[in-house]
């Protein structure tokens, strides 16, 4: 039944339809969480089948590609639709007790839907325009969480997003529109095959140019990383941890589709070049994120340092370096959800997230803390961490490959990261608190879910050695891309 | 014709590019809008022009013989604009907000 390919967009855009209709938040939430564990389950059977019967399509209208509008899962997909699933059960659950009533009343639960909705269609599609359209819907609906019901620093952080994501969506559509003039073809398998003999179209080099600045912005890459620090701590955690946990990351997929499909034919020195590039993002977001004095500010200079290894495996361009970003991406959409989720915790308890006006948490909530600790310290790639796991798989890659420099700033940039990470447990957990602090309880709502993906980022580990096949298997097939092209123009 | 297309949108483009650096809303939501009908304009240009051959099965006959205008680029072009529209209406909403927040629209002052 291929058809089930439909679900992981269909049942949140129905979710969101009925939720609309529902005017009681407290049904609202159930609502919601049943469908975002029903995303989840659609998720791991598109993944099951994916793993037993390879990659599957499905034709849209049964219009065969590349005139339809083709739906793939391939390894990547599947992977990825299934963090969908966990990110979106977590911030579900989270919300029951995360939000303020306004925020919830004022339409979190359908918008938060539409998001998801466009996510997995972006992970799903196999056209170029219709990743476009996803990208749109996907946008519009974050727009609308980060605006709904705010204040002042809020609506200006909005207003950065909105404009630098518009101006990325700009990009994107122009290189679309060259490339259709050129390939007469929108279909990423059927550009594939055409591109793959050698005969190249003119401006091959500006298109990819033009594809890598559009996920560039989106995926906040160097230099275009400005608005995520200044607009993803301002939103209540349930809406950032989901933003940064999967806005980002479709940038990156993205990369990694259009990159390893239609520019296989660029010379080395691009390769070389991103590669450049996510090291200057490394280094930037992790130096960044010293220098901030906000729990959330930290997290969020983290989070762009981070994307920086996320890439660093497109720029190597090897097997085990696609294989270890691929892992890599799996544990930071965990980690940095959870994170994100901590810190709106500890916002909830503290009233804010400034070093200077927290402390003492350890003392006051141990089992918050421990868990903070475990994420934390997984974000950072602590060993047996998930996070050191695919940091050792990278720089084990660019040493292979002979890229030493990038190896040792990947490096030099993990030992800031745990420097940043320690500075943060040191004054958010240890110091003494302030003697006015506010003291409020933590609330098992929020607890369970940051419990939920502590011990899925603790899974990642003990699991590290299947979970490396499983991403060595589809970097192969990323960078063989001969089964995904036959797949959708042969089969379905 | 491709000419006079090209030149119309790249001027959309830097025209829409130079307001989007500037620091005034209103100046930002125009360069946004102009941006957005430049690459209709590419997007309509780079999918060739053609003149009085709408894509139409003649009677009579089975196929579509070329030469024939590709309606793909026009269903993209139409696709955008419903987007683009959708998108201007939330630019203004938020820089209406942004207004009333801050009560001034230069979005460098905090």
């Amino acid at each position: 039944m291929v058809s089930s390919l439909v679900l992981p967009v269909a049942i949140p855009m129905f979710t969101a339809a009925v939720l609309l209709l529902v005017p009681n938040l407290r049904v609202q939430r159930w609502v919601a969480l049943v469908a975002a564990f029903a995303l989840l389950g659609s998720a791991v059977s598109v993944a099951l089948r994916v793993h037993a019967h390879g990659i599957q399509v499905l034709h849209a209208g049964s219009w065969r590609a590349p005139f339809g509008i083709t739906l793939v899962a391939d390894g990547l997909s599947a992977m990825l639709l299934v963090a969908v699933g966990i990110v979106s059960v977590a911030a579900t659950a989270y919300a029951f007790a995360g939000l303020d009533p306004r925020r919830e009343s004022a339409g979190y639960h359908p918008v938060l839907m539409v998001l998801l909705m466009g996510v997995s269609g972006a992970f799903l599609t196999g056209d170029l325009f219709n990743l476009y359209v996803w990208f749109e819907v996907m946008l519009v609906a974050s727009f609308v969480l980060m605006a709904l019901y705010r204040n002042k620093m809020q609506v200006r952080a909005a207003f950065i997003y909105v404009t630098l994501n518009l101006l990325a969506s700009s990009i994107l559509l122009t290189a679309l529109g060259l490339l259709y003039g050129k390939a007469g073809t929108l279909n990423m398998a059927d550009l594939s095959h055409r591109w793959s003999g050698g005969a190249l179209p003119p401006f091959y080099g500006a298109m990819a140019a033009l594809f890598f600045t559009a996920f560039g912005i989106k995926a906040a890459l160097f230099p275009w990383f400005s608005w995520l620090p200044a607009s993803y701590h301002t939103p209540p955690a349930a809406i950032s941890a989901v933003f940064a946990g999967l806005l980002t990351k479709v940038g990156v997929y993205s990369m990694f589709r259009v990159f390893t499909l239609l520019f296989r034919g660029l010379p080395p020195v691009a390769p070389t070049f991103l590669l450049g590039v996510s090291l200057v993002t490394m280094v930037v977001g992790v130096t960044c994120a010293l220098s901030q004095r906000d729990f959330r500010r930290v997290v969020s200079f983290n989070l762009v340092g981070h994307i920086g290894f996320t890439t660093m495996g497109l720029g190597l361009a090897t097997p085990l370096g696609v294989s270890g970003s691929l892992l890599y991406v799996l544990h930071h959409i965990l980690a940095i959800t959870n994170l994100y989720l901590i810190g709106g915790l500890f916002l909830r308890m503290r009233r804010t997230s400034e070093f200077d006006r927290l402390g003492s948490l350890f003392r006051t909530h141990p089992l918050p803390s421990v868990l903070a600790l475990l994420a934390l310290f997984a974000l950072a790639g602590v060993p047996p961490l998930s996070g050191a796991i695919a940091k050792i798989a990278l720089v084990q890659a660019a040493f292979e490959a002979r890229a030493y420099v990038a190896g040792s700033v990947a490096l030099v940039t993990s030992l800031l990261g745990i420097w940043s990470i320690a500075r943060l447990w040191d004054e958010s957990f240890w110091k003494p608190a302030p003697p006015d602090a506010d003291k409020a309880g933590p609330l098992w709502q929020q607890v369970v879910p940051i419990g939920g993906l502590t011990l899925l980022s603790l899974g990642l580990s003990v699991a590290a050695g299947p979970l490396l096949e499983l991403t060595s298997t589809i970097a192969r097939d990323l960078l063989e891309p001969g089964a995904y092209v036959n797949a959708v123009l042969e089969g379905g | 014709m491709e000419l006079l297309l090209a030149l119309a949108a790249g001027s959309l483009y830097a025209a829409g590019l130079y307001l989007m650096l500037r620091r005034r809303l209103a100046q930002l939501i125009i360069g946004l809008g102009l941006l957005t009908n430049g690459t209709n304009i590419l997007i309509f240009t780079s999918g060739g022009l053609t003149r009085g051959i709408p894509p139409v099965v003649a009677p009579g006959a089975e196929t579509l013989e070329p030469p024939f205008a590709d309606p793909v680029p026009q269903a993209l072009i139409l696709t955008a604009i419903v987007i683009g529209f959708g998108v201007l209406a939330f630019a203004l909403v938020l820089a209406h907000q942004v207004h009333r927040t801050s009560g001034s629209d230069d979005i460098g002052e905090s």
